[in-house]
């Protein structure tokens, strides 16, 4: 329902569940559920290791049958190369993408927000830009060597930018997607210790945030994607080295795109529906993100005028966990259409 | 006079607050050192230590700052409390807030646990130690003990020497000495400094000479061995043979340097024997002055506090704007 809101009319769910969508009976589930309950399409992704374990591949194929769009670790890294190695070149049996969250945890050690001046003026543990780039380094690699359909989730440095920039002069098969806040905002924001700015990546430096939108508009990122990751009160209203990381987004992404993207001239209203819609389904392979005579009616109206203020107690997402709260954005969702059904009209959610 | 309710860092006293504090130890040291002098001014004030990190000094030296001046201290004795229940630190503020407190002293081994605590209670909130962020009550009986000796901060040159990375103590004590006109230098082994730091104004030298030439203040910090399992320096051997500071070394500082360490020190690892007892040594001042300015601290606050009751200010409301935040998004 956040999504339909939000104006997406389809959504990926990563895998990175309780339990972990690690084999087809799980996914088989989450379509029923899907189906009974969600008002806009629901693809599931498998997980790349059994429980996210990193010790054995999941039900890979299974999985691909029962109708998953991608494998991924999210919310971590296959720590084992070679084990990664074997699950990209058994994927590409099935033209699965792999979906990589970059993250070397020995390189994190503890860190809870970007490592920089900011969290040495605040006295926090930070969490380097290298621990993102070797691991963005070692995937494009191994994309190369298996011929995987490489895809680099939630980017947020700048030498990660490099990293792809220079894999796609080599016309290597990489794309890459970023998060409405790694563009919208700087790790300034964690200056108070609110834990609704700790999110995995951190909110980076200005130097990374000005690399991102310059990739964004030569169409280093192709994707915008919004790294839902609802939490409890409980569980961000207590210390920041405790507190979980994650934001919602779905709420927020399309007002944000238009705020800081559209509105500061980075990129044009196209191409923000390009990242947003055409080159996800691209991406993923299905026949969506077009507007055109015989294909399926998923459409979304927005405002792109109406200004206003972010409320976290209007959004119908359950939980209210972001940084953005009062934050003063341009771009309304009007209309969303799910298959030819209005399922958000004036804003509002259909019953 | 402190503008806030509460004592969280170095990093947003003025210097005006800074001194004021220096001044008013001064004042209270007489009272530890004259029986005649004590005075019970705070005797219907209530303080609360909660020490969910290990300390012998700091809480010693709270609660006798507290019974000096006459309020009534009480430790939460955190590991037999319901925080081994399972209760949050919100919940056990805001618990002890109702019981009345008007002080609660906070250490914590998370940083910018104090300011969750403070825009939760009521309560006067002094930071006792928060993670690798500060420790203000340390920087200021350091900075006391400074201007004991030297009178004046303007253009002392003080080295810190020791696990730079990790010290809350050496973050508030660069705060406080930048903002009353003091160089800094750190100094340690490249894995134990973020370069970053030069961000806060000190300067930084893993070149344990040049930070000792002519400094007016040696600080030693405390090398924990826990480190040298974490992969940052081989063994402490090593480390007391490139960054120990012993007699020979200290001729490198001016001939009326002072040294300083917070305790508890490694005898023969980051300072040697001799120079821990020798005649520069004021380790065992800063205990004592350690004291006189928590008096100073929970003194001032007090007073904060009569001000903020006849003005009728109300910081739970006007500080705690997240906290409001929170609750408007989550009630009704």
């Amino acid at each position: 329902m956040a999504a339909a809101k939000g104006g997406f009319t389809t959504i990926c769910c990563m895998p990175n569940t309780n339990p972990v969508v690690d084999n087809e009976i799980l996914v088989e589930y989450i379509k029923m559920k899907a189906e009974r309950e969600a008002v806009v399409n629901v693809l599931p992704i498998g997980s790349i290791t059994k429980g996210q374990k990193g010790e054995e591949l999941s039900n890979i194929g299974l999985m691909a049958q029962a109708g998953i769009c991608a494998i991924s670790e999210d919310g971590k890294s296959v720590e084992n190369a070679g084990l990664l190695k074997k699950a990209m070149k058994y994927a590409s049996m099935f033209n699965l993408p792999v979906f990589s969250h970059c993250e070397d945890m020995s390189l994190v050690g503890g860190g809870v927000m970007n490592a920089g001046e900011m969290a040495q003026r605040i006295g926090m543990k930070g969490i380097s830009a290298d621990s993102e780039e070797v691991i963005v380094a070692r995937d494009i690699i191994l994309a190369r060597s298996t011929g995987v359909k490489l895809h680099i989730c939630h980017i947020s440095t700048e030498g990660s930018v490099q990293l792809i920039r220079e894999a796609k002069l080599r016309g290597e098969k990489v794309t890459a997607e970023v998060c409405p806040h790694h563009f919208s905002l700087t790790d300034e924001a964690v200056e108070g210790y609110d834990a609704n700015t700790k999110m995995n990546p951190p909110l980076r430096a200005k130097k990374d945030v000005e690399s991102i939108k310059k990739a964004l508009k030569d169409n280093i990122i192709e994707i915008i994607a919004t790294d839902h990751a609802p939490h409890h009160i409980d569980e961000k209203n207590c210390e920041y080295d405790k507190a979980a990381f994650g934001i919602v987004g779905l709420e927020t992404a399309l007002a944000l795109g238009i705020t800081h993207l559209v509105e500061e001239d980075i990129i044009s209203p196209l191409e923000l529906i390009e990242k947003m819609s055409t080159n996800p389904a691209k991406l993923l392979g299905i026949d969506k993100g077009s507007l055109e005579v015989g294909k399926v009616a998923d459409i979304t109206i927005v405002d792109p005028n109406e200004e206003y203020l972010i409320d976290a107690n209007s959004f119908v997402s359950k939980s209210k966990n972001t940084p953005f709260n009062g934050h003063k954005v341009k771009g309304k969702v009007k209309y969303t259409i799910v298959a030819g059904k209005i399922v958000v009209d004036n804003g509002e959610l259909m019953d | 006079m402190l503008e806030n309710k509460d004592l969280l860092g170095i990093k947003n006293l003025s210097p005006f607050e800074i001194l004021s504090i220096i001044h008013t130890a001064e004042k209270m040291k007489l009272r530890i050192n004259n029986k005649k002098l004590r005075e019970n001014t705070l005797e219907n004030y209530n303080m609360v230590t909660l020490f969910y990190e290990n300390s012998t000094r700091t809480k010693m030296s709270f609660t006798m700052a507290g019974k000096y001046t006459g309020a009534r201290v009480t430790d939460l004795g955190v590991a037999t409390s319901s925080v081994n229940k399972g209760e949050s630190l919100v919940d056990t503020g805001v618990t002890l807030d109702q019981m009345g407190f008007d002080i609660m002293v906070i250490r914590h081994s998370m940083t910018g646990t104090a300011n969750l605590l403070a825009r939760n209670v009521n309560a006067s909130v002094i930071n006792a130690g928060d993670g690798i962020n500060e420790h203000p009550t340390q920087a200021l009986l350091d900075l006391f003990t400074i201007y004991e000796k030297k009178k004046n901060f303007k253009d002392l040159k003080v080295a810190i020497i020791g696990d730079i990375a990790h010290s809350r103590v050496a973050r508030s004590n660069i705060f406080g000495l930048k903002k009353l006109g003091a160089e800094v230098v750190v100094c340690g082994p490249a894995t134990l400094i973020d370069k970053n730091i030069e961000c806060l104004g000190a300067k930084v030298t893993t070149d344990l000479k040049e930070a000792l030439k002519d400094a007016d203040v040696v600080m030693g910090l405390r090398i924990q061995l826990e480190r040298q399992k974490g992969g940052l320096f081989p063994d402490l051997r090593e480390y007391s043979q490139i960054f120990g500071v012993n007699k020979d070394l200290m001729k490198y500082a001016k001939e009326d340097a002072i040294l300083l360490h917070p305790g508890p020190v490694n005898r023969g690892v980051e300072l040697s024997t001799d120079i821990i007892d020798g005649e520069q040594s004021l380790i065992n001042e800063q205990v004592k002055n350690g004291v006189a300015v928590r008096m100073a601290i929970i003194d001032l606050l007090i007073e904060r506090r009569k001000k903020d009751e006849v003005t009728n200010t109300k910081w739970s409301a006007s500080e705690s704007f997240i906290q409001d935040r929170w609750e408007k998004r989550y009630t009704g």
